[in-house]
């Protein structure tokens, strides 16, 4: 019978419809910066088949940087305009919240995908073949690796100057994503952003076989987290009768109201709720790569190529977390006493996890990918806040580790030897007396890792763990100190080897790169002794942007 | 808005890092004078700071500034000092030009090195000096809590390339070995600091929860906290207050260091060069020592009673351990090392006996203590330069061919084990009164800790300069100019505070009185007990007579 019923309301809700549906009302200007990119992407993509192919490599990096700035440029225009504060809502039929943590994520999202580009663009580092520059990207990728369709390849010169336009796709995902509003344009745009990862994971030009398998694994992994988001999206539905964050909060916190007859077995089944929750958390923590469900970080930021690892270890983690951020603080808050403990679980081991298990790594890549999974750790700890402060902690922490991760990632794309980057760690032995420079530089970057005072680094741990020290979580800010403790012996080990051992005499040397990579490097450089000696004017930006619009 | 004196004097140390730093590869001996001439100008502005402290001023802190830099937490940059931070300062400045003159020639690179147009040691050693300096110095002057924090946390950044970087080139064992033990001491000395950082960060953050909980909005600020505390309108609870406080004193005392935090000190001392060596025992560990004073004891004075059985306890065994570890050395530095260890219990012991002479002592003898090691130590350096050796049995009759060097050193020596008429002498005896007056058993026990003193250092003396000259230290050098310029000054400064320590004392006074008021405690009414003081001391200081007597 109440099936019956319920086909019978679905037919009545449709048939009854086409006279009442509405056009769908779009506030263009408030999805600006993601539209900018997103149509960047597809005029890149008509580069590739209309741009012949001696230009293609300027004008994408030419759009590239002209697309990703001009979002930069219309997110601070909304945030000056009050969309960060006062005029904060609901854009897109409740699919896009345009608010302040969203306008800061995407910001730092696009800030982040701009130093990026640079690094992607670099030609200078990879010794020519055949008389042209290449980059750290394959010729061509869909080539066997090592078959003779390669080595054409590579003879005639190719570049995959496909990168640049989805590295935009990937972007406009990311942009995306923090702002999601709804259950489903969150899938959405984890699947816009993750599919774009998945290729660029494929693409290095040295150790092919390494990336495929990276990529491969990356994908399997991450098709599975997105099952896993997907089908909490569906059991989340069938407890609220929505996907609307506003809708499912409403129901968690006071029940459901009005029963809809097609739901009318499932609404507000607390059985769905909390495994649906778990689900779609589950799938966030993978992006974000906490413990235990971190184990496609270390092989895919060693298979990837370094420019891509450098953007991913960034950008995704800062998108991601953001929403994570947005799932908690607005659909979950009413359930905080059933995902708190969970989540503090998750912080501790992923804290210790990360730092004890990077202690044994001797590859530089899979390093700071363990480092950033305690890193995603201490970040967690500033989500669990559930406060005001909590997320503009986070905030501050996402904005100040992007961009060490990206100047730490860029250096290692200079470090080199006959197989391309030196990534063994023993191979960087006495690098600080070949060049002194850029072994300080990146011992900077590890300081700032470390959470040395007068680093960002430092100002963000202290901002997340003043934060959850003032919600009560004392003790996870003990755990936090002691596995900084820890992560700090690896870091220092990394010093200690360039600075204190002798270089050895089959060493790498340091290339010489464009001034593009030394640009992302000294933004990196700045960014960190900027935010780790003056931060107020960043925190008070992360303050007003610590209100979400529900 | 009044001169920024207390700035000035950290940024000129900073400055004259960068400059240093800046300095081409083969300008290595403009380097050397320009950090030279940068920690003398430090120590004229330090003097200046001196001059124009008010001992009787009615307010604990001087020269103080104070403006908004992070206010999101909680923190300003705020700056004061009281007599005790004025008579750091001035040791740490005035320490600072002898360690750079001592370690002239350290930083040279190896002559079969090859030409490296990048690296540049010379310019590193002494420019690491100097930040080091600027950020010990900022360390005395802070009165927020946070903004010390930050400075105590980062000075272990260019200490740990001091040792892991520069190292004697004494080693018999070859450069291979010497530089892998050299990085094993860096390592230990920044994990074990670090640790006790981020440990102190832990605490640091609670004490923010707590006054952001009570007062409205979280402070660093000291004076703030004392007056809240004061007024009764910040009650911190009697279990968050210990916890705070042993996450405070748990960086102190690995910084200081007290046993069984210890360990890394012998090894950094030993490893790293003599002025390094002294840098990091004389200037850099008084950090410790007198963070103890200003932030444990007055921003949580009930747990500082609480703690103070267990840490006195702690401190008389640093007291007899390391003055025994001392006296079974082979090894000069670490000899010196150890010795160090069991001074800094007694400044320890000092600090928490909680009353004016034990305080006021404690600091004197941080003064004292620094003075003093820099001259053993440096003269060690020198000895240890000639040989390429550090053990002591290396040596022998060393005074018959190099009587100044010998000379300087004895002085050193007796300066370590506080002869009467040399400065710490005067330092050690309030320390050992002013525990008496409030815990005999301990005052009577840390007294062994003078005679093992004089075992240590009259064994150390006897067997590397008395007896036959060996053939290896025939024909060794005495003091050079440049060495008689680094020692000379601390022997008359040791020989003039032994006999006339009233302008330190007059200076220090007033801030102990401060901070005992502050931890509310007051001297023990004079009782039969602390008539036998005198007799104590008396005793001890017989014993030592007899000791040195028949040393000899």
């Amino acid at each position: 019978m109440s099936s019956v019923a319920s086909v019978h309301s679905l037919w009545t809700v449709a048939a009854g419809a086409p006279g009442k549906i509405p056009a769908p009302h779009i506030e263009y200007t408030e999805l600006s910066p993601t539209l900018i990119v997103l149509g960047a992407a597809v005029i890149g993509i008509l580069i590739e088949a209309l741009v012949p192919r001696r230009n293609r490599y300027y004008s994408q990096l030419l759009l590239s940087l002209v697309a990703l700035a001009a979002a930069f440029a219309a997110v601070i225009g909304l945030a000056a305009g009050g969309f960060g504060s006062s005029k904060a809502h609901i854009a897109a039929m409740g699919a896009i919240a345009v608010d302040g943590p969203a306008l800061f994520l995407q910001g730092t999202i696009l800030l982040v995908s701009l130093i990026a580009v640079f690094t992607f663009a670099e030609r200078r580092l990879d010794p020519a073949a055949h008389g042209n520059r290449v980059d750290s990207f394959a010729a061509q990728p869909a080539a066997v690796p090592g078959g003779p369709a390669e080595q054409a390849a590579v003879k005639a010169g190719f570049t995959t100057t496909e990168v640049f336009p989805i590295l935009l796709f990937a972007v406009g995902g990311m942009l995306i994503f923090p702002a999601a509003n709804d259950l489903l344009t969150l899938f959405i745009a984890l699947e816009v952003f993750s599919l774009p990862l998945y290729i660029l994971c494929a693409l290095a030009r040295r150790q092919r076989l390494l990336s495929q398998e990276a990529a491969v694994k990356y994908f399997l992994l991450g098709a599975f987290s997105s099952a896993f988001l997907l089908f909490g999206v569906a059991l989340l539905y069938g407890y609220a009768g929505t996907v609307g964050y506003a809708g499912i909060a409403q129901v968690v916190s006071d029940g459901a109201k009005q029963i809809d007859p097609a739901l009318a077995g499932t609404m507000g089944n607390d059985a769905l709720l909390l495994i649906g929750a778990a689900l779609v958390l589950m799938g966030l923590l993978f992006k974000v790569g906490a413990v235990p469900f971190h184990m496609w970080t270390p092989d895919v930021y060693q298979g990837a190529p370094t420019p891509v690892t450098g953007f991913m270890a960034a950008a995704t983690k800062v998108a991601a977390f953001g929403a994570l951020l947005r799932l908690l603080y607005v659909v979950l808050p009413g359930m905080r006493w059933d995902w708190r403990p969970v989540m503090w679980g998750v912080a501790i081991i992923t804290m210790l996890g990360g730092a004890i298990v990077a202690i044994t790594q001797t590859d530089i890549k899979r390093l700071l990918a363990y480092s950033s999974i305690a890193h995603a750790g201490f970040i967690l700890a500033g989500v669990i806040a559930t406060s005001e402060d909590g997320v503009s902690s986070v905030l501050f922490y996402l904005g100040a580790y992007s961009f060490v991760t990206l100047g730490a990632f860029a250096v290692v794309t200079l470090v080199r030897d006959a197989g391309g980057e030196a990534t063994t760690l023993s191979k960087w032995a006495g690098l600080g007396r070949r060049s002194p420079l850029v072994a300080a530089v990146f011992a900077v970057f590890l300081l700032a890792f470390a959470g040395i005072p007068l680093t960002s680094g430092f100002a963000g741990k202290f901002a997340v763990f003043k934060a959850a020290a003032q919600s009560g979580a004392g003790w996870l800010v003990v755990v936090g100190v002691l596995s900084s403790a820890i992560a700090a012996f690896f870091y220092i080990r990394v010093i200690v080897l360039m600075f204190f051992n002798e270089p050895k005499a089959d060493g790498p040397t340091v290339a010489v790169p464009s001034p593009l990579t030394t640009t992302a490097i000294a933004i990196g450089v700045t960014a960190t002794l900027v935010l780790g000696l003056a931060p107020q004017y960043f925190l008070d930006l992360a303050g007003h942007a610590g209100v979400f619009v529900r | 808005m009044s001169f920024p004196l207390l700035t000035v004097v950290a940024v000129v140390p900073a400055a004259g890092a960068i400059a240093t730093a800046a300095l081409p590869a083969a300008k290595r001996t403009a380097a050397k004078w320009l950090a030279l001439l940068f920690s003398l100008a430090t120590f004229a502005l330090a003097l200046v700071v001196a001059f124009r402290f008010d001992p009787g001023s009615k307010s604990p802190y001087q020269f103080t500034e104070s403006h908004a830099w992070i206010s999101d937490f909680g923190v300003r940059y705020e700056l004061g000092v009281d007599g005790i931070a004025v008579a750091l300062i001035a040791l740490t400045t005035l320490l600072i030009p002898f360690i750079i003159l001592a370690g002239w020639h350290d930083a040279d690179p190896l002559e079969e090195a090859t030409p490296n147009r990048r690296w540049r040691p010379t310019q590193g050693f002494f420019a690491l000096i100097l930040a080091v300096e600027a950020m010990v110095v900022i360390s005395f002057e802070a009165t927020d809590v946070f903004v010390f924090y930050i400075f105590f946390e980062a000075m272990l950044i260019p200490m740990y390339f001091l040792i892991g970087g520069f190292g004697d080139r004494a080693g018999g064992d070859g450069e291979d070995e010497a530089a892998s033990r050299r990085s094993y001491a860096a390592v230990k000395f920044l994990l074990y600091n670090l640790v006790g950082g981020l440990i102190m960060l832990a605490a640091v953050i609670g004490l923010y929860a707590v006054t952001a909980d009570q007062l409205g909005t979280g402070t660093f600020s000291l004076q703030q906290i004392v007056e809240a505390r004061a007024a009764g309108k910040l009650d911190i609870g009697t279990g968050t207050e210990r916890l705070l406080f042993l996450g405070f004193f748990f960086a102190f005392a690995v910084k200081a260091p007290l046993w069984p935090l210890h360990t890394w000190l012998p090894n950094a001392m030993g490893e790293s060069t003599a002025p390094v060596a002294v840098l990091i025992t004389a200037v850099v560990d008084k950090v410790g020592t007198f963070a103890m004073l200003r932030f444990c004891l007055q921003l949580f004075p009930q747990a500082s009673s609480w703690a103070t059985p267990a840490i006195l306890v702690l401190a008389l065994i640093s007291v007899l351990y390391g003055a025994l570890l001392a006296v079974a050395q082979r090894d000069i530095k670490r000899l010196i090392a150890y010795a160090s260890i069991s001074h800094f219990g007694f400044i320890i012991l000092g600090i928490f006996a909680m009353t004016s002479q034990g305080q006021g002592g404690a600091t004197l003898y941080m003064v004292n203590h620094g003075i003093s090691t820099a001259a053993l130590m440096l003269v060690a350096g020198f000895l240890i330069s000639r040989r390429g050796s550090r053990l002591i049995a290396d040596y022998g009759g060393v005074q018959k061919v190099a009587p100044i060097l010998a000379g300087t050193f004895l002085i050193g020596g007796l300066a370590t084990l506080s002869l009467p008429g040399l400065a710490p002498f005067i330092s050690e005896f309030l320390v050992l009164v002013g525990t008496f007056s409030r815990y005999p058993v301990i005052g009577i026990i840390a007294t062994l800790g003078i005679v093992l003193a004089a075992l240590y250092v009259l064994v150390l003396y006897q067997r590397t300069m008395t007896g036959p000259v060996k053939s290896e230290v025939t024909g060794m050098p005495d003091l050079r100019v440049r060495e008689l310029v680094v020692v000379a000054p601390l022997i008359a400064l040791l020989l003039f505070l032994g006999v006339y320590p009233k302008p330190l004392t007059d200076l220090v006074n007033p801030a102990v009185d401060h901070t005992l008021s502050v931890v509310d405690k007051k001297d023990p009414k004079p009782t039969v007990q602390v008539d036998a003081v005198p007799g104590g001391g008396r005793h001890g200081h017989a014993v030592r007579d007899q000791d040195v007597e028949a040393a000899k």
